[in-house]
């Protein structure tokens, strides 16, 4: 079942000086239920702007995306906040937790944005979330006072504790030693795939895109698929992408 | 716990097949929540006490300008409500309280020729019987000679009754005012002015302090009160009964002494009595006699309308200022800390705030903390106005001291709630304007 697709997405600005530039040209893609793509590029290459679409924080200047079979133009703003807020979970490289609350108050960040159970039901939902995540002890710590590592968790656990059905990881190991990273990347491939949401990892870490189970290539607005897994065999630096 | 596994590469797993996977094919139709409208709410309220909460240092400083602007607005509302009540009472002791009749004597109006007063004080009497007017008197004007150590001396003589008192909020500096037991003293009573007091000697008035009053038959009269001292009138006066002056004025004093009358009525059957007594008195006297009924109280001085309407709108004036400075200060602050928050509303946006839910948060949290500095401030303004120094500084002698005036509190808190809903909008749109991913990697 096809959760996610995007048919021929453009996306370009107009510059100060008034010329066009396209950022995305022409993308397909088709996620499913329960998948995990990986999307790999340099900087530059347009994966910023494919992420806002892909996390329906922007619109395409051509092209459909579509959620469940639904066409995303045809929501307005408010809707397509609230779809963000039930269907989508982001993973950011900086973590981004909010800084002076605790753990726990940060998972429950998401929640704030829930209705019904969820809402009233968000401090034992972020614990067990917690629990989850193997943070069940650092709840009351907050950001300043946890790892790196630790930090991704907490942000593993925001991004899953309102039972998303898209994550969206962006760069998710970009701030974090390759063991710490290795060990973060395993919790949340595995989290993912129990929640059976799908999974999006956005990197220029060919490790780290190796971990899914299809992988693209942006390069100046066109996503391709790529054969990560040769890329990794030989070898070659994530450039060679 | 999954637990990481180890070293330095990133291993790939073996991953399940698609159709292994618990997979989740609810729409979100179906996990739709109930109750979403009181969610929001109390979601907002909580996300806005979450930050003054997280923030509470600089909500804290920010707000200090606020709760400034606060307690002196409610201070000055609450001081000038203190100063207009002293000012009424000072209106009132010279012009009788809302609503005052003045009954003057009756006269020919084509002779000229003044009416019969013994008649005219009959008249008085049935018409205040007959619209059971509870306060009401007559107050005339005379002199007597009074024996000093140094000397006898002329003083001006207020002759009133005893509900003169009341009608005109006399206030005393001590002693007390008279009753009707002092109509039947055979020493009448006075009360004389702190420049009398003083020139007798200061006696203390436990003691029935006496004077003398000289005339063709000297009379002494017991002092049972003092008017307060004030540097602005240092003349000889003193107050009499009617009935006591009456037995000690020679004649042709008494002659002098025109009694005018007072009656203290509703104001607003102030119109109609006006008319009704005008028209009783006159029948009584009979043709010719004219008697005029007029209102002498400052609510019914013509031309300047509400007298102390120019003390109200500088008041009021004063107080807008303060808040506005207050309301600038915020807005500046306010400004800075969202700028300071991209991040942080581009992280609960892309979460699944809506733009009006962060615009209502923004808007709370600047409402909510200018209502609590609000709160603080108004407390902090009932302790300066209900203060006694504060009090005695602004008006001295109040006889009706009045509670701290509600209408300051509210005034102050629902100013506090419209700086803070003004200070907060600004902000508000910077904030909804944020865009999500360039403010996360802000």
């Amino acid at each position: 079942m096809t959760l996610l697709r995007l048919e021929a997405v453009t996306r370009s600005v107009e510059l100060p000086d008034g010329e066009r530039l396209d950022i995305l040209k022409g993308v397909d893609l088709a996620v499913e239920v329960g998948d995990h793509v990986s999307i790999i590029g340099r900087s530059g290459s347009g994966k910023s702007t494919l992420l806002n679409l892909l996390g329906l924080l922007d619109t395409p200047t051509s092209g459909q995306i579509l959620f469940d079979d639904e066409p995303l133009e045809t929501l307005s703003g408010g809707r397509r906040d609230r779809k963000r807020g039930r269907d989508i979970g982001f993973i950011f490289q900086q973590f981004n937790l909010l800084g002076g609350r605790t753990a726990l108050e940060n998972v429950m960040t998401p929640l704030m944005y829930a209705s019904g159970r969820q809402f009233w039901r968000r401090n034992s939902l972020a614990i067990e979330m917690l629990e989850r995540v193997g943070l069940g002890h650092r709840m009351q710590s907050t950001p300043e006072k946890l790892s790196g590592g630790e930090q991704q968790r907490v942000a593993i656990a925001r991004a899953l504790v309102r039972g998303p059905r898209l994550i969206l990881a962006d760069e998710p190991t970009g701030a974090l030693d390759i063991e710490t990273g290795a060990s973060v990347m395993a919790l949340l491939d595995e989290v993912a795939e129990q929640s059976g949401a799908a999974l999006i990892t956005i990197t220029h870490d060919a490790n780290v895109a190796a971990l899914a189970r299809r992988h693209y290539r942006l390069d100046r607005g066109v996503l391709a698929p790529v054969d990560v897994n040769r890329a990794l065999a030989i070898s070659l630096p994530e450039a060679s992408l | 716990m999954i637990e990481p596994e180890p070293g330095t590469v990133i291993e790939r797993r073996p991953r399940r097949e698609k159709s292994q996977a618990p997979v989740r094919a609810r729409k979100p139709r179906e996990r739709r929540d109930r109750g979403g409208f009181a969610s929001a709410v109390v979601g907002a309220v909580l996300e806005a006490w979450d930050e003054l909460r997280v923030h509470r240092t600089r909500v804290l400083l920010s707000l200090i300008g606020v709760g400034v602007a606060v307690c002196s607005l409610t201070s000055v509302v609450g001081i000038g409500s203190i100063a207009q009540q002293s000012q009424i009472e000072q209106l009132e002791r010279g012009s009788g309280r809302p609503a005052t009749l003045v009954l003057s004597p009756p006269y020919n109006p084509v002779s000229g020729e003044q009416g019969d007063l013994a008649a005219f004080r009959a008249a008085v009497a049935t018409a205040a019987d007959r619209y059971s007017i509870g306060y009401w008197g007559s107050v005339s004007y005379g002199q007597t000679t009074v024996q000093f150590a140094n000397g006898t001396d002329l003083v001006n003589a207020q002759t009133v009754d005893v509900d003169y008192g009341t009608m005109h909020r006399v206030q005393l500096g001590q002693g007390r005012w008279f009753t009707d037991l002092d109509e039947q003293r055979l020493a009448p009573a006075i009360i004389v002015s702190d420049a009398f007091y003083q020139r007798i000697g200061a006696p203390d008035l436990r003691t029935h302090p006496t004077a003398t009053l000289v005339g063709e038959r000297s009379v002494t009269a017991v002092m049972i009160g003092v008017l307060p001292s004030s540097p602005y009138d240092q003349s000889l006066q003193m107050y009499i009964l009617n009935s006591a002056y009456a037995g000690i004025a020679t004649p042709g004093a008494l002659a002098q002494s025109v009694p005018q009358y007072e009656f203290w009525v509703p104001p607003a059957l102030a119109a109609q009595l006006t008319d009704l007594v005008r028209r009783d008195i006159s029948a009584a006297l009979g043709d010719g006699w004219q008697v005029d009924v007029n209102r002498q109280d400052y609510l019914s001085w013509e031309g300047g309308g509400d007298p102390l309407g120019p003390i109200r709108s500088v008041l009021a004036g004063i107080s807008v200022l303060i808040l506005l400075l207050g309301a600038l200060g915020l807005v500046n602050i306010s400004l800075v800390t969202v700028r300071q928050r991209i991040r942080e509303i581009g992280i609960r946006r892309s979460f699944g705030a809506t733009a009006p839910r962060v615009f209502f948060a923004v808007m709370m949290e600047s409402v909510v903390a200018t209502v609590v500095a609000g709160a603080v401030g108004v407390l902090i303004a009932v302790f300066i106005v209900q203060n006694p120094f504060v009090r005695n500084l602004v008006a001295s002698g109040l006889s009706d001291v009045p509670p701290f005036p509600v209408e300051a509190a509210i005034i102050g808190l629902a100013s506090a709630a419209l700086v803070g809903a003004l200070a907060g909008l600004l902000p508000a749109l910077v904030a909804v304007r944020v865009k999500v991913i360039d403010a996360i990697r802000y």
